[in-house]
């Protein structure tokens, strides 16, 4: 009753505050006033409806209930079908048949959407290592994105280079960035790096875009050739299918190789590193090493999506890598789960295509996208998926008990 | 006896806070050293110099290795000073807490195996055994603290007494010669103390390790020590074997008070 009561207060604070803009038309030929009061009414019993809602979902959460309840006996049928290994190899074919017959049965426009949405899942998947797993807040990474597109660009605009040689090039000088920003910040945590990262981000900008004899300023760089294969011929759409294997192929290279690193020793370190600095420090664990590789390893991804991201737009400029990029990817990391690899893929796929997909709102999109992510963090501020954890095989129990779940 | 641990004229100050003076302190091999002292006497700030988390600003601190090397710790890194043989606990527990009590144990491995990013990438055969017996050591371990079966938990979830043991199990990960427990019984009841006793002196014994610790809790301090160490305002008052402490009178003096008389 209560929560009626309040939700109808809502809704008239609501129905008062807006009067103005939405319920009265002025009419200046006619020089009358409109009063639009079913307008008023509709946005009334919206509001109120929302409250309702709201306040349901928060008592929940504040009785620790999850949001949906499930009819009896689903919740533990779905646990059995997660823990089903030919589900899940099942699952895995078909998404992995889906991917590779994508390009061909849909449109050039569609391919393009997938390709730059993959592009984002190796980009957050690579600041899931710093963010993630190491507990760094980066915010400029979009400028090892950055150099990776740049290097491309101006290797091939001054010295010809191929794509083939620049991945390699882009992801080392990259990784050269990430050392010589990770030296100063050593020191630094939380909200300072944040600030310093966020800076760095800037200065790559900022000198992109003014060292105009270089880079060629706010004019970017243009005609960068797509990747070659083996000096075959293609056609635009052809390259772009080409482009579109080649994306595929990187991203799943690199959810391979995250996994292995997630799980071995230098990642149980990396993970120490963000539980607790003094105690990881004391366990014996380098951590001036650790931070650097974390930085090292991160930048790596971004400069080999930069260079792949050059040669798929042939043209590059500083506006592909303002603040609202790094933002972005810190996004996906977050939405998807700090440290989890699957989250991250799930939640850079959401983030990029959805706003595609959803052109028709297109006005509402960033609305939306706001209100989705307000709602997660209060509800669910881990991730979409969160505490995934290898399982051990202990030598001592193997057999005896079955492992990973005592 | 030979010595493990030996610290001489260690001094530490904080801007014009004199922390630490001209301590002397000594810890043989195999021998559990207690020290005690009022709140603020600069027990803890000890364990920092040993540890290498603080510069001592004047003296000298050497750790001796099984072949009776001697080797400064002054100025050395902590990951490098725990990689000589000295691991400790904290009197507030610092667990990794998101992980759990396994991979914290395998963190404390970390020291004692090698394999690099190279290594994690292609998980080549030499990779994959250090890394199993990595985890079965790591199991062993919690199996001798009794955290067996609690070994995929996650490490928040522990109870308090239980993540005290688990920080002595990552320490003990390190293959220490020396080991520092930071108040190892706080907030523990006397049931509790009395099996984390137990299980200290047992630790020493099958281990053949030298432990230091600080800890208020006095009965477990007066039977499970060799020798203890008081300290007050950051120097050394009294030393000796428990019952000589219990009757110095500049002990009594400093956690009673003086009397009137």
């Amino acid at each position: 009753m209560r929560r009626i009561l309040k939700a109808v207060l809502t809704a008239i604070w609501f129905m008062a505050l807006t009067l103005p803009v939405m319920g009265i038309k002025l009419n200046t030929l006619d020089q009358t006033v409109q009063w639009r009061f079913d307008r008023i009414l509709w946005l009334g019993a919206g509001v109120f409806a929302l409250a309702v809602i709201w306040d349901w979902c928060f008592s929940r959460k504040a009785r620790g209930l999850p949001l949906l309840r499930l009819p009896k006996g689903w919740g533990a049928g779905l646990r059995n079908l997660s823990g089903r290994p030919h589900l899940k190899t099942g699952g895995l074919a078909i998404l992995t048949l889906f991917m590779l017959v994508m390009p061909l049965t849909s449109s050039f426009y569609q391919t393009n959407i997938m390709i730059s949405a993959l592009l984002y899942v190796m980009l957050a998947l690579g600041l899931n290592i710093v963010v993630g797993l190491a507990g760094q807040l980066v915010l400029g990474y979009v400028a090892f994105y950055a150099v990776g597109a740049y290097a491309y660009g101006l290797l091939y605009q001054f010295l010809g280079w191929g794509f083939w040689a620049c991945l390699p090039v882009g992801g080392i000088l990259a990784v050269l960035f990430g050392l010589a920003l990770g030296f100063p910040v050593l020191r630094l945590r939380g909200d300072y790096l944040a600030i310093v990262t966020l800076g760095f981000g800037e200065i790559v900008r900022l000198a992109l875009q003014n060292w105009t004899s270089l880079t060629g300023g706010p004019r970017g760089i243009s005609d960068i050739p797509r990747p070659g294969f083996f000096g075959l011929e293609m056609d635009i759409n052809a390259s772009t299918t080409y482009v579109y294997y080649l994306v595929l192929a990187a991203v799943v290279i690199t959810i391979i190789m995250i996994s292995r690193l997630k799980n071995s020793r230098v990642g149980l370190a990396l993970q120490a590193l963000r539980e607790d600095e003094i105690a990881c420090e004391a366990m014996g664990i380098d951590i001036t090493r650790v931070k650097l590789s974390a930085f090292a390893l991160g930048s790596c991804w971004a400069g080999f999506a930069g260079v792949i991201f050059a040669a798929k737009t042939t043209y590059i400029n500083p506006s592909s890598f303002t603040f609202m990029e790094s933002a972005m990817i810190l996004s996906m990391v977050v939405l998807g789960g700090m440290g989890s690899i699957a989250g991250v893929v799930i939640a850079a796929m959401i983030l990029i295509l959805a706003p595609e997909y959803l052109r028709a709102f297109s006005e509402y999109r960033m609305l939306i996208f706001g209100a989705i992510m307000v709602i997660m963090m209060i509800f669910r501020p881990q991730g979409l998926i969160s505490g995934e954890r290898r399982r051990y095989r202990i030598s001592a129990l193997h057999g005896a008990h079955n492992g990973g779940r005592a | 006896m030979r010595p493990v641990l030996e610290v001489s004229g260690l001094s530490q100050d904080f801007g014009g806070l004199r922390a630490l003076s001209d301590l002397d302190l000594r810890v043989d091999a195999n021998e559990i050293v207690a020290l005690i002292g009022p709140n603020g006497a600069g027990k803890t700030t000890f364990f920092n110099c040993v540890t290498g988390i603080y510069t001592p600003t004047e003296g000298q601190m050497f750790l001796y290795d099984a072949d009776d090397g001697k080797h400064l710790l002054n100025g050395k890194k902590p990951h490098v000073i725990t990689a000589m043989g000295m691991a400790r606990t904290f009197q507030n527990i610092r667990l990794f807490s998101d992980m759990t009590v396994l991979e914290n144990v395998m963190v404390g491995r970390h020291c004692r195996t090698r394999a690099g990013i190279w290594g994690a990438l292609s998980r080549d055969g030499h990779t994959r055994r250090e890394e199993q017996e990595s985890i079965d050591i790591s199991y062993a371990l919690l199996e001798s603290l009794h955290l067996q079966n609690l070994w995929n938990e996650k490490a928040r979830n522990l109870s308090y007494g239980a993540q005290r043991r688990l920080e002595i199990a990552r320490a003990l990960a390190t293959e220490p010669r020396m080991l520092l427990l930071d108040e190892p019984a706080a907030g523990m009841n006397p049931q509790e103390t009395h099996e984390l006793e137990i299980l200290v002196r047992g630790i020493r014994d099958a281990r053949n390790l030298s432990i230091l610790l600080i800890e208020h809790d006095m009965s477990m301090v007066m039977s499970l020590s060799d020798r203890i160490y008081v300290m007050e305002y950051g120097s050394c008052i009294a030393m000796g074997k428990p019952e000589e402490v219990r009757a110095n009178p500049r002990v009594i003096k400093a956690y009673l008070g003086e009397s009137d008389a």
